[in-house]
């Protein structure tokens, strides 16, 4: 091989046939093994990877996402909501609003999609051990972390006391029912829901998910915070929770922004200085503060 | 530069140089003269190049002369840059198939081809070291980008002229390239200074008819550069970057930018950096088959900013906003360096002459709607 | 069978059917359809071909799946029409200028039409028209809406296609440079100084007009049509003023610019009358 010119950072001579082959825009099939609807328009798709090298080789943290693809419609990037310890199957809840999630809905079990991933970085949850935790969640935006409380209750004796806090518009927006059940049962954990526009039939808090805070009670120095929901929800939320003494550096958000390589390549998903689809999707709220508090990026 | 060894090169002997890299298996391409301006083609010969032409450029304006000289390289550049020939405007990334349980995939990953490049400027090697950075040295390298960019051998030649939008000088990119060539070339009346910036480059070299450069003519070669500096005529004072762009978020400059912007994504097309695509599916109307295309797109698209329904950038303010504060601001928090070379093609090919060396000292200075805001 | 349906089912009827129907217009567009040649006989397999008097002497009654509709409204009678063509339609396709934005007869939408009449024919009294030529939409729902004078056959290819797998299509709505650019034009307004529509128009042609050396007319209507607003492309205004003040156009040269075969729609209209004002 001759060598060429090389780029002006690089140092060493050959960095054109250094790198692995891997190509991270190749589609992986995946088969639907189970299709949950969780409520009108979403449901949750269990996938199996086919190949079988590709499925044991796959490994991936709470708050990764994965570009999922439709044949013939295109890919969409939808966060992995299952356990982290189970990757032999990904579940990924899924609205049908735009032409890939719509595609997407029409199919059924033992049907084919594709895979690009696990993309992105996830919660911070090591780091998390021995603390308290905090979630905060609004609507869909509870799936993201979905994953990271599986993980927590896993481990349940590595971390403090834990406290979900989830807020949906009406009772018909609440996913995961059975989950939230079966997570208010753990140990020294506490699962606050709230609905800001009830029927008769629901019988937690009524109101806004921010109006939650003020029934629990938090140690903030010992305290890590999990947000993820509309970006409103967090920049009216995140004021009251720095109110109550805890910095930002201990508050970590799932953002969404448009996503098409997962690989910080095609430039559609930035936030000021961030590629959120690898610098994200989850940040820690001191370094995104500053963008979210302006319009237009 | 002190470690590369000069050597003269005749102007008869340019042919040689064309014709030592087609049988060391290199297509040669260079500047041609098509449609009023000069593109990338293949040549033959060295009368394929734009002898005795010169281009003059200034904000959304752009037209060759002839000059009645000889020189080979009198123009500056054309519309594009080096990026078409490693980063494709439009290639496939996959072919998909229907099989009997679902699809396969096969990744059409294009073949390296030896292309060597006649006539790169310094900028233009300064935008391709830009964009190895972004597609080569990440968590990933973009293996259809690696493939076409493996094939390329450049020959830059150093300015000796600079246009009235030129301002790499500012930006350290040039008039003279320091490194990511191949061979450097360097134009005088008598013929050209060479130097080889590689070992493929010293090859190509070695098979050349040339003599060692005098101290003449390396002198002269030196000071037409240097007047070539400056003589520029633009300038970027980058010293405050990022941040000063960054609290200019609400400056009413950018409301004045927008009422002239055209969204037209013209900037971002010739931009030598620009690495934003999107990606294309086409399936075949039976539905066995379908192509995963990626295409170059622009901040400056409806579709760019789109989520879940909603635009994060709807307007015109929002996204050259984008545009400016990436290229010049956050593209150094991204990649250790500005996103801009100062080749000034965003300000010839801007349709309506948008000038960012004029918007960002405007954007820098305190906002006369409200010089007291702070962010 | 079955297999092929598997990863996204065809939700439509197991071979649709397709109707063609013409209103006020060239026959441009549906031409286009006959040029799509191998293509065609794909989509002759695909889709059952139910109504065309362009193509084909067999006419059967609707219901059909998918109506393309050709040309705009500009009588009294297709007014009417255009009712019971939508009501025979499940899905309504507008295909080329005439039929989404009234094409270039709707430059008699400036004009007075008996006056024409009066001029042009020698018994005015038998001739039926509407002082306005007007796009289907304002008469009708219409499903989806294709530009250009005449269509980009590859789009059309795409909507079908999509709309056989029951996706719901999509066409980019960016500027004509894009892909003047993507395919190495040199940029006729920088280098030649011709007033190009190309910044405020509409993607799809492929950029054929500046791939020539021409400048763009706007035949695929405005960038961002559907979504117009302060400070939203397109921005005609500053386009409207380099074409007078850099390239020298006269007012009236630029009213002629923007009212040409999408002079109707929405920016575009409002430039012309703007320089109109000024001529």
């Amino acid at each position: 091989m001759e060598s060429h010119a090389q780029p002006a950072s690089s140092a060493s001579g050959s960095a054109f046939h250094t790198q692995a082959p891997i190509n991270p825009y190749d589609i992986h099939m995946a088969t639907i093994v189970e299709k949950r609807r969780e409520t009108e328009g979403i449901e949750t798709y269990r996938l199996k990877l086919v190949d079988e090298k590709v499925r044991h080789a796959y490994r991936f943290s709470a708050g990764q996402f994965n570009m999922v693809y439709a044949f013939g419609v295109g890919e969409v990037a939808i966060s992995i909501v299952s356990d982290p310890d189970e990757p032999e199957f990904l579940d990924h809840t899924i609205r049908a609003v735009g032409r890939v999630t719509n595609a997407i809905a029409r199919l059924q079990l033992g049907d084919a999609l594709g895979i690009r991933g696990p993309f992105g970085k996830g919660w911070p949850l090591e780091e998390a051990q021995g603390k308290n935790i905090v979630i905060v969640t609004g609507g869909l935006g509870c799936a993201p972390v979905v994953g990271a409380i599986e993980y927590i209750f896993r481990r349940r004796s590595q971390y403090g006391a834990v406290k979900i806090l989830h807020g949906v518009k009406t009772p018909h927006d609440l996913l995961y029912r059975e989950r939230f059940d079966a997570w208010r049962q753990h140990p020294n954990t506490e699962v606050l829901l709230t609905s800001n526009q009830p029927d008769k039939t629901w019988h937690y808090h009524i109101g806004v998910v921010t109006e939650l805070f003020e029934q629990v009670a938090v140690d903030p120095a010992r305290t890590v915070v999990l947000m993820c929901g509309p970006e409103i929800m967090m920049r009216l939320g995140v004021p009251i929770l720095m109110q109550r003494g805890i910095p930002a550096s201990a508050i970590s958000v799932s953002l969404e922004r448009h996503m098409e390589c997962g690989i910080g390549l095609c430039g559609h998903c930035q936030l000021g200085p961030y590629f959120l689809c690898k610098d994200g999707p989850v940040m820690s709220y001191d370094r995104v503060a500053f963008w979210l508090s302006r319009t237009g990026v | 530069m002190a470690e590369h060894t000069s050597h003269l090169l005749s102007k008869p002997s340019f042919q040689q140089l064309i014709d030592v890299l087609r049988s060391s298996g290199y297509r040669v391409v260079g500047p041609i003269v098509r449609d009023g301006a000069v593109v990338w083609d293949t040549v033959q010969q060295t009368g394929d190049l734009p002898i005795g032409w010169r281009d003059i450029q200034e904000p959304g304006r752009y037209r060759l002369e002839q000059t009645g000289d000889d020189r080979i390289f009198g123009v500056v550049h054309g519309p594009q840059s080096l990026k078409p020939f490693s980063f494709a405007p439009r290639e496939s990334l996959l072919t998909i198939e229907r099989t009997q349980n679902g699809f396969a995939t096969t990744p059409t990953i294009p073949q390296s081809e030896k292309v060597a490049v006649l006539g790169a400027r310094p900028c233009d090697v300064a935008g391709l070291a830009i964009q190895d950075r972004v597609f080569l040295r990440d968590a990933y390298a973009d293996p259809y980008y690696q493939a076409r960019r493996e094939g390329l051998f450049l020959v830059t030649v150093h300015c000796t002229r600079a246009l009235s939008t030129c301002f790499c000088a500012s930006m350290g990119t040039g008039p003279r390239a320091t490194s990511g060539f191949d061979l450097a070339l360097t134009e005088l009346p008598e013929g050209f200074v060479v130097e080889a910036g590689s070992s493929a480059g010293e090859d190509i070299l070695a098979k050349l008819e040339r003599r060692p450069a005098t101290k003449e003519a390396i002198n002269a070669a030196n000071s037409r550069i240097a007047s070539c500096a400056k003589s520029q005529m633009r300038a970027l004072d980058t010293s405050h970057l990022p941040q000063a762009l960054y609290d200019a978020h609400e400056h009413q400059r950018w409301d004045d930018v927008a009422a002239r912007c055209l969204a037209c994504g013209n900037c971002t097309m010739v931009c030598p950096t620009c690495f934003c695509h999107a990606v294309e599916e086409t399936p075949d109307l039976d539905r066995q088959r379908s192509e995963h295309t990626r295409l170059w797109d622009s901040c400056f698209t409806q579709e760019h900013g789109y989520i879940h329904g909603k635009n994060v950038r709807p307007t015109i303010k929002d996204r050259y906003r984008m545009w400016l504060s990436h290229k010049l601001a956050s593209w150094i928090d991204q990649f250790g360096s500005s996103g801009c070379v100062g080749c000034g093609r965003c300000i010839t090919w801007c349709p309506v002459g948008i000038d960012l060396t004029e918007e960002l000292p405007a954007l820098l200075k305190p906002d006369a709607r409200n010089t007291n805001r702070q962010t | 069978m079955s297999n092929k349906n598997r990863v996204c089912p065809i939700v439509t009827p197991v071979r649709p059917t397709l109707a063609v129907y013409k209103f006020a217009s060239c026959d441009g567009c549906q031409l286009s359809i006959l040029n799509l040649e191998d293509d065609l006989l794909a989509l002759g397999e695909t889709l059952d071909i139910a109504y065309f008097p362009e193509a084909s002497s067999e006419m059967r009654d609707g219901p059909y799946d998918i109506v393309l509709v050709e040309g705009s409204i500009t009588t009294p009678d297709d007014a009417h029409r255009i009712l019971a063509v939508r009501q025979q339609a499940k899905t309504l396709i507008t295909i080329g200028a005439c039929a989404t934005a009234g094409g270039i007869q709707a430059l008699r939408n400036w004009s007075d039409v008996e006056t024409f009449k009066q001029v042009v024919y020698p018994s005015p009294q038998y001739i039926h028209s509407l002082s306005t030529s007007t796009p289907i939409s304002d008469h009708v729902r219409v499903d989806f809406e294709l530009w250009g004078c005449p269509i980009d056959k590859g789009q059309l290819l795409r909507v079908l296609t999509d709309l056989l797998a029951g996706v719901q299509p999509r066409l980019p709505a960016d500027s004509v440079c894009l892909e003047c650019k993507r395919r190495g034009h040199v940029c006729v307004v920088v280098a030649k100084s011709l007033p190009c529509l190309g910044p405020v128009t509409r993607t799809g042609c492929g950029a054929i007009c500046p791939g020539m050396g021409r400048d763009c007319y706007g035949c695929f209507g405005p960038t961002e049509g559907g979504h117009e607003g302060p400070g939203v492309p397109p921005n005609t205004g500053s386009l409207a003023r380099q074409f007078n003040e850099e390239l020298n156009l006269i007012p009236v040269e630029v009213v002629r610019r923007f009212r040409g075969i999408n002079g109707s729609v929405g920016s575009f209209e409002r430039e012309s009358d703007v320089w109109d004002k000024k001529t």
